[in-house]
């Protein structure tokens, strides 16, 4: 059976049999407490979508609660909606609310882990004071014991206890979906390095927009139900440290990158605290929990759930991978086309990097650009590949403008790159790193033939044997060629190589500059940066020099290598003679 | 439109409540920005020290500055403690912070057990002493709070500044790896930093316990205005912590004064967001 049916059957008859529980009656006591255990599940595991997978913790995941349960409390009691009717109501404002912040925050310039943390923790103070301050609720607090409560079933816990169930089942079904998905590769992606992500390919601000948004609205339901579940609902109680900082810990302590991973810590947690109640033994059970937290934070720093299956797995070694025979390269997916760069400039502050850079490279070209150091050639990557925005001048592909372009546009229009110093997704193995490239490429494979097409680049550059090693299990050459093989995924109509052989030794050389050949010979144009003049010598069909930003040399390589400025550049004035 | 008086008093509140702030968020700031760990527990142990001074004083009759002499060395060594358990296990920034939020946790349940949730409040003769200046009161003690998180923002910031070690602290805390090259031992001195930011937490407990009423949930009150203080004073910046400290504190007190006390929280945290989309490079 498929994984992805057996996690269906799986929720589907965990659902039969709760809700079979219910209709025969259990006690109302099990019932609040299954209710509040199906609440965190829902709450923890829609953290996760966007803070477990990307990787940017929300301490704001309360505020989102409490607009869904402030939304339930106005609109049932002021408008006299119906109570179920609110539900969707309360989920597309918490969504609507998410992506306001996230369309502000995500702008910024360089956002870290930490700051979004605090910048969603303030939201939950702004949003506590705007409540308590306004109509909304003004002071006293909102009593619901009056709006009518749908009869599902005879007791209304029971109800409430089957919505509870719902949300919390359709939750985890969500976050399997997510993960199992494009946008899920993608959040993964963004969480090991997001601008790699992005130049990948991965269109980094919608996808977190789009998990943002789907983590506050489940979050915003999971408010509405409570507010009829608490039935007087105040700002203090609602927007307590208790929300946000609980989501985290069940998270983390559940493992926030599985999709299971909150659910079962939202179970341990909310189970542990319902087991103390009253007096001195709330205040040991709290102090017993916090205690577990630090262990396990401690002890098994990626969750429970990851560490068990990780048992499981060494436990019962799988069959080794059959070694399927290489796959066939994938066919040219887009015509050649021809790169061009029409008076580049970029300045960083007061330093000039560009200054007018013009090239052009033709389909099955091999252009060397070289230069000292500091010259701009890096510099000249980074704008061709949209990490950098060019201050003036053009960059086109076949005609088509890059230069306005988002880096993960340009990349999907069929530029692919190296870095010098090799960035995997550090959770990524090899097969997985490339996969994504093709997933997100000029290709757009759907997932499973992703798959395959990262075997045929991995055979293709040597590591087909590597394919599922994460990466810092493989050493600076298999590194560099992983990222060979990530920029060739997706078949690139241009290519640009960042000094991939610094660092290598002499056979490891003469194995990469047959990969390149190889590479020109399938019509791809490449951009070809390096130190090491022999190499470029030997592989370039035309060379550029650089020198402080400025094309000081063009043409074969010879020539332009025994051009006056160029050897003055290289060597000093009096070596010029 | 309040009297100009009534805004004097809230300007001279204000810093004075921001004093405070500023205090608290030193300690904080300092592991922050210099050892990379977002400490939670902070605030969990100024308030344990002031209910320690509170307990010293009410119960035992010491006086609170003969309380600070022992409760100060004490914290120093269990800010020590603590870092050796996050060196051995090597916490990271965001671990740190769920592993400090169990020791507040576990710290609020301490106090809980012997004190009760129960309001305490340290009668001292000298605690509503003020003084006057022209039209405006200033409370005795809380003017010397916040001399002394003046005086400690200083000091500190001369001690980073000036010396070999506050010189080596900055340099790992830029890049661990280079600073360790040129012969930096970064551990001793992360045990020290910790060990005095720990100690800051029991000066401004003694205070605390002297300034207001003591509940153990207050942890979670300052939590929120702390970080705000914290961040837009700049991680390690002692004198930036206290200036933000101020800033917040009059900006709170005015709004009370000029709107209702109830906007106040939205004057920091406004000033907050705007902060951190405005300059996100400053943290």
């Amino acid at each position: 059976m498929a994984p992805g049916r057996r996690v269906a059957v799986g929720l589907l008859a965990a659902g039969l049999g709760f809700g079979a529980l219910a209709t025969v009656g259990i006690p109302a006591f099990y019932e609040s407490f299954l209710y509040m255990i199906f609440s965190w599940i829902a709450l923890a595991t829609s953290w996760s979508i966007l803070s477990g997978y990307a990787g940017y913790f929300s301490f704001g995941h309360g505020a989102f609660f409490g607009a869904g349960m402030y939304t339930t409390a106005t609109l049932t009691t002021a408008l006299g909606l119906p109570f179920l009717a609110t539900l969707p109501i309360a989920g597309l404002l918490a969504a609507a609310l998410g992506l306001g912040i996230g369309a502000v925050v995500f702008r910024v310039k360089r956002l870290r882990g930490e700051l979004f943390g605090l910048l969603t923790l303030a939201v939950g103070f702004v949003l506590a004071t705007i409540v308590l301050n306004t109509r909304i609720d003004g002071g006293p607090g909102v009593y619901l014991s009056a709006v009518p409560l749908p009869r599902v079933l005879a007791s209304p816990t029971g109800t409430l206890y089957l919505l509870g169930l719902a949300l919390a089942l359709a939750t985890v079904g969500t976050a399997y979906a997510v993960a199992h998905s494009r946008l899920g590769l993608g959040l993964y992606a963004i969480h090991d390095d997001e601008d790699v992500a992005e130049l990948k390919g991965v269109p980094t601000l919608s996808y977190k927009l789009i998990a943002f948004a789907l983590s506050a609205g489940i979050a915003g339901v999971a408010g509405g139900i409570h507010a009829m579940y608490v039935s007087y609902v105040t700002v203090g109680e609602t927007f307590s440290i208790t929300v946000p900082l609980y989501v985290v810990l069940m998270s983390v302590l559940g493992g926030a990158r599985h999709w299971l991973g909150p659910a079962v810590g939202a179970t341990m947690i909310a189970a542990s605290l319902y087991a103390f109640t009253g007096g001195q033994q709330a205040l040991l059970g709290r102090a017993l929990v916090a205690f577990i937290l630090i262990l396990i934070v401690l002890l098994l720093p990626e969750g429970v759930v990851p560490a068990v299956l990780a048992r499981w797995r060494a436990w019962r070694p799988r069959s080794m991978e059959v070694s399927e025979p290489p796959a066939a390269l994938p066919a040219r997916a887009a015509p050649a086309a021809v790169l061009t760069c029409e008076h580049v400039w970029r300045a960083f502050g007061g330093i000039q990097a560009l200054r007018g850079v013009s090239l052009a490279v033709a389909p099955g070209e091999i252009l060397g650009l070289v230069g000292p150091n500091g010259s701009g050639k890096t510099t000249l990557i980074n704008v061709i590949s949209g990490y950098y925005t060019a201050d003036r001048g053009r960059v086109t592909l076949g005609g088509e403008a890059l230069t306005e372009r988002t880096a993960h546009e340009i990349a999907r229009l069929g530029v692919g790159r190296t870095y010098q110093i090799p960035r995997p997704f550090a959770h990524f193995t090899a097969l997985d790193n490339v996969a994504l490239a093709a997933t997100f490429g000029p290709g757009r494979c759907p997932p499973r033939q992703a798959r395959d097409e990262a075997r045929a680049w991995l055979d293709f550059t040597g590591l087909g044997r590597r394919a599922t090693a994460l990466p810092h299990e493989l050493n600076l050459h298999e590194r560099k060629f992983l990222e060979l093989a990530r920029a060739l995924a997706g078949a690139p109509r241009v290519i640009l190589l960042d000094e991939v052989l610094s660092g290598l030794n002499p056979a490891e050389i003469a194995s990469a500059v047959r990969l390149i050949q190889q590479i020109r010979a399938r019509g791809v144009a490449v951009l070809f940066v390096e130190h090491l003049m022999r190499a470029v010598l030997e592989l370039s069909d035309r060379v550029v020099v650089l020198n402080e930003g400025e094309v000081i040399a063009a043409g074969s390589p010879h020539e332009a290598m025994r051009s006056e400025r160029v050897i003055e550049v290289y060597l000093g004035t009096t070596h010029v003679a | 439109m309040p009297s100009l008086t009534l805004l004097a008093q809230a300007v001279v509140s204000g810093v004075l409540a921001g004093g405070i702030y500023g205090l608290l968020g030193l300690g904080l700031s300092l592991s922050w920005g210099l050892l990379r760990l977002v400490n939670l527990a902070h605030f969990a142990l100024a308030l344990l020290g002031a209910y320690l001074t509170y307990q010293l004083g009410s119960a035992f009759h010491v006086a609170p500055w003969l309380s600070a002499l022992a409760i100060v060395p004490a914290f120093f060594v269990l800010g020590v403690g603590f870092h050796a358990v996050f060196t051995y296990f090597r916490v990271t920034e965001l671990t740190s912070l769920l592993v400090t939020f169990g020791v507040a946790v576990i710290l609020e349940s301490v106090i809980q057990w012997f004190w009760t949730a129960d309001y305490r409040r340290y009668e001292t003769a000298y605690a509503t002493a003020s003084m006057r200046v022209g039209p405006v009161f200033v409370p005795t003690l809380e003017m010397l709070a916040c001399l002394t998180a003046a005086v400690l923002a200083l000091a500190t910031w001369a001690w980073l500044r000036f010396t070999y070690v506050g010189k080596a602290l900055r340099a790992s805390a830029e890049d661990p790896a280079m600073a360790a090259a040129f012969g930096v031992n970064h551990r001793a001195q992360a045990f020290l930093l910790s060990g005095v930011s720990a100690a800051y937490a029991g000066i401004a407990g003694a205070f605390i316990a002297l300034i207001s009423t003591l509940a153990p949930s207050q942890i979670w009150a300052w939590l929120g205005v702390v970080f705000a203080v914290v961040i837009i004073g700049g991680l390690g910046n002692p004198i930036g912590a206290l200036l933000a400290g101020l800033l917040i504190g009059v900006s709170e007190s005015v709004t009370m004064a000029v709107v209702t006390p109830a906007w106040a929280p939205l004057v920091s945290f406004s000033v907050l967001i705007l902060i951190l989309i405005a300059r996100p490079g400053r943290v």
